[in-house]
């Protein structure tokens, strides 16, 4: 009758006490990882502040006490109230339509941070990368509608390297150019100066994350031009000119290598054109 | 039962009848005053422009260069695959050794932003004579700590810190509240309806923690002059961890009369309860007991008698 004595007993119970804890604590630790999942969704306009780590590596590592809040000399920077704003509850960022970062040189709020959350090794602010500024409109920029506001590009910290103004032919007024505000990536801090001075009701430049705003080539991609350059001869030897295709409607509007011959074009033949090298066959009516 | 005249007086009556209101009430005044005296620290900045102090209580930077840092939260975000810079570990360092010299529930009782909520949470409780409700084993705050360490690990996250009403409620005072009230109407409904003293005493990682920080700590509280005791229970009836007592306070002949358990918070509401002056803050290493001169010609029914 082992079963009747008291450590039997006792050890029964600590089982069955132990099964109910960890079964509980099962329970209660979903959640409570479904919940931290759900707070690593960064929204699209909040911006972390420079030298921030990666969203995942980032909420390991801030511990959300807002020294970096304290000294932001612009009050740029908020801690996210629980409830009213999108990013994880208590950690910082900033809007930059509301208060953009405005790059100091010493970058206070990344020497504040003690646990690393925002990376040391940032030591140039011209470095950090908050995001990356996109010319979300250019059906509403008044750049692109020809007029020279020119805002963006002159409150750009890094004026001429993150944002340059390419000129290009205005197609509608047929004699003006259009300044192209055209943001360079490589140069962009994403402080979102240039958003917030938009001076459109709602900005046509907007800092977005990095992973929305870019791209990323394949890494087994070579641009032909550099590879030529750099080999300072064609990299494939012998290469056949293939036939290009030209602007314009139609399947049939290839052009051979030999180009532009005058009198070939439209239809009162006053004009020149490209002879196709290969032809549809007729259809049939 | 009439002999003593004390079964039927409220709790703490006898403590204020002998000792004065302050009497009574010392150590809860010096404990409120010490949770106001925290929150008005790091309050200094925001409100009156003084920056003493920056930060919260998960992490703060004092007259810019004394470095306090929660180390549960440093531990998470270790176990969620961060290394922290070395100004964090200095701060949750200080952190440790002070909480583990002076007891790791002097957080819970003297300095947390929550105590004062669950505190009005048993005081409505005990007004309105409600059930104690749901009692999960107390051991159950220790399981939600290794749950909290393991889903951190898991997620790769802070992960206590996205629900810790304590930094929360902290936070939310010190940098704006957002919903956070609603946290706290929550915890003082858990505390008031669904378990009686639930939430510090039986859920809450944080206190957890710190009990396990301050289980060897140098200041406790002793049943010095137990012998004195005559069972009237208060102590029993304010003590948030009430199980604490009994091995000190009941202890007879050469068992230690020092509350040695790490649940206890050193709050010193018993001792401010107890008209007989049972209990005194003292160290962990001194464990005499006084026998008053006066306990036997008292005319009062000891322990050992009144049965």
């Amino acid at each position: 009758m082992a079963a009747a004595t008291p450590s039997t007993v006792n050890r029964r119970r600590f089982l069955t006490d132990s099964a109910r804890m960890a079964a509980g604590c099962a329970v209660a630790g979903s959640l409570l990882a479904y919940v931290t999942r759900d707070a690593r969704a960064l929204p699209d306009q909040a911006l972390r502040p420079p030298g921030a780590l990666p969203e995942d590596d980032f909420l390991a590592a801030c511990i959300r006490c807002g020294l970096c809040v304290r000294d932001c000399p612009y009050d740029t920077l908020t801690l996210a109230a629980l409830g009213e704003d999108g990013p994880a509850t208590g950690t910082p960022f900033f809007t930059a339509r509301d208060v953009p970062c405005e790059m100091c040189d010493d970058i206070p709020c990344v020497a504040a941070c003690p646990t690393g959350a925002l990376d040391k090794d940032l030591t140039d602010i011209e470095d950090a990368r908050m995001g990356t500024a996109v010319l979300v409109d250019q059906e509403n920029c008044l750049n692109f509608l020809g007029l020279r506001c020119d805002v963006c590009y002159r409150v750009c910290p890094m004026i001429d390297e993150a944002i340059t103004l390419d000129v290009r032919h205005n197609e509608r007024s047929g004699h003006h150019a259009i300044f192209a505000p055209t943001v360079h990536a490589a140069a962009c801090t994403g402080c979102g100066i240039c958003e917030k001075k938009c001076v459109l009701p709602e900005a046509a430049i907007k800092v977005l994350p990095v992973r929305l705003a870019r791209g990323a080539p394949a890494e087994h991609y070579r641009k032909g031009w550099e590879e030529k350059d750099a080999k300072g001869a064609p990299v494939v030897e012998g290469i056949i000119d293939l036939p290009d295709r030209l602007p314009g409607p139609g399947t049939d509007n290839l052009a051979a290598p030999g180009g532009y011959e005058p009198g070939l074009g439209a239809v009162d033949g006053s004009a020149g054109g490209f002879r196709p090298t290969f032809q549809l066959p007729e259809v049939r009516q | 039962m009439s002999t003593t005249g004390k079964v039927h007086l409220p709790t703490g009556q006898e403590a204020l009848e002998k000792k004065g209101w302050f009497g009574a009430h010392k150590y809860l005044v010096l404990r409120r005053l010490s949770q106001a005296f925290f929150l008005l620290l790091f309050l200094l900045g925001p409100w009156f422009g003084i920056w003493w102090v920056q930060g919260n209580l998960a992490g703060s930077m004092t007259f810019g260069f004394l470095p306090l840092n929660d180390p549960l939260i440093l531990a998470q975000m270790m176990a969620a695959g961060h290394w922290p810079e070395t100004t964090a570990l200095i701060g949750g360092l200080i952190v440790l050794v002070a909480y583990a010299l002076i007891g790791g529930r002097v957080y819970c009782s003297w300095v947390c932003p929550i105590n004062p909520v669950t505190d009005a949470a048993h005081w409505l409780h005990v007004k309105l004579g409600l059930q104690k409700g749901w009692q999960p084993k107390r051991s159950a705050r220790l399981w939600i700590l290794a749950t909290v360490l393991i889903v951190s690990a898991l997620t790769g996250t802070i992960a206590w810190e996205v629900i810790n009403p304590v930094t929360m409620v902290h936070r939310g005072l010190v940098f704006g509240m957002g919903f956070v009230w609603a946290l706290v109407a929550a915890i003082f409904v858990f505390d008031l309806i669904v378990a009686r003293r639930g939430w510090c005493g039986h859920v809450c990682p944080v206190g957890a923690f710190y009990g396990l920080v301050g289980a060897k700590s140098l200041l406790r509280v002793s049943a010095v002059r137990r012998d004195a005791c005559d069972d009237c229970m208060d102590c029993y009836e304010v003590c948030p961890e009430n199980q604490v007592i009994s091995p000190a306070l009941r202890g007879k002949g050469a068992s230690t009369p020092l509350i040695l358990s790490p649940d206890c918070t050193n709050c010193g509401r018993c001792i401010d309860v107890c008209a007989m002056d049972v209990f005194a803050f003292t160290h962990r290493f001194d464990d005499h007991v006084e026998t008053p001169p006066d306990a036997a010609t008292d005319g009062r029914p000891r322990e050992k008698t009144a049965a």
